[in-house]
């Protein structure tokens, strides 16, 4: 599936600003299965999205979770907690 | 009328008001919050803030919050600003006005309103300091915050599984 995928603020700064990924995954497509994925592809993706580093998703632009399926053309964005206000 | 504006620019708190209420005759009240960039923490000073955000989904974050606030309070209009890029100490960086019939529900509102903003739509501080610059770390305590009008909130705390 061709997702688009997003990081902001320190995740960017770590990973760049993101692309357009052709995904292949190896079971169910869920935002988790993405971020596990996304892990294996450096050092840097392992790191900045470790397994209990405070990462927040959104799919679509609406805040998700790690269980939220994915869909072919899905936007995909991994963000720190947010800081605004 | 736009409701939801994320610019850089300042803006002109009193004309939003005045534009807010408008011509009506059904509000009673307006009531508005204006956050502004702190010079120092307990830490350090702030010589700087750089906020960013996610354009497209910030908007929509912030719209969906108008609406919960809508459904919940007796809210006649509601305009929110949000600032981005560099600001300096005592800048404003965010505007949340209500109008309603009653006080209560104004009041009530435009907390709602910066309680959820806080902890649900998508903006990052950096700030500069002596040290160089850091992004600021989200606080439990603004989720408490939201929690006490009855919506879990988790985007200080978990590890996102």
């Amino acid at each position: 599936m061709r997702l688009t995928l997003k990081y902001f603020a320190s995740l960017r700064e770590a990973l760049g600003s993101g692309t357009t990924l052709d995904w292949s995954p190896a079971g169910e497509p869920s935002a988790g299965a993405l971020r596990a994925w996304l892990r294996a592809q450096s050092d840097a993706h392992a790191q900045a999205l470790a397994p209990g580093r405070a990462v927040r998703v959104a799919v679509d632009q609406v805040l998700a979770d790690e269980a939220t399926p994915l869909h072919d053309g899905a936007e995909v964005a991994f963000f720190p907690p947010v800081t605004g206000g | 009328m736009t409701r939801v504006s994320i610019q850089e620019a300042d803006f002109d708190v009193g004309a939003e008001l005045a534009a807010l209420q408008g011509e009506r005759t059904d509000v009673g009240a307006v009531a508005s919050f204006v956050g502004c960039v702190r010079g120092h923490t307990l830490a350090d000073d702030v010589s700087a803030l750089t906020l960013e955000h996610y354009p497209g989904m910030t908007e929509r974050a912030i719209e969906a919050m108008i609406v919960a606030a809508e459904a919940r309070f007796g809210v006649r209009a509601a305009r929110v600003i949000h600032r981005v890029g560099r600001l300096l100490p005592g800048e404003r960086i965010v505007l949340v006005a209500v109008t309603s019939s009653h006080r209560r529900d104004a009041f009530q509102a435009c907390e709602f309103l910066m309680d959820y903003l806080k902890t649900h739509a998508p903006f990052w501080k950096k700030e500069t300091t002596p040290d160089g610059e850091r992004w600021v770390d989200a606080r439990v305590a603004d989720d408490a915050a939201l929690e006490r009008w009855g919506l879990a909130s988790r985007n200080a705390t978990g590890d996102g599984h």
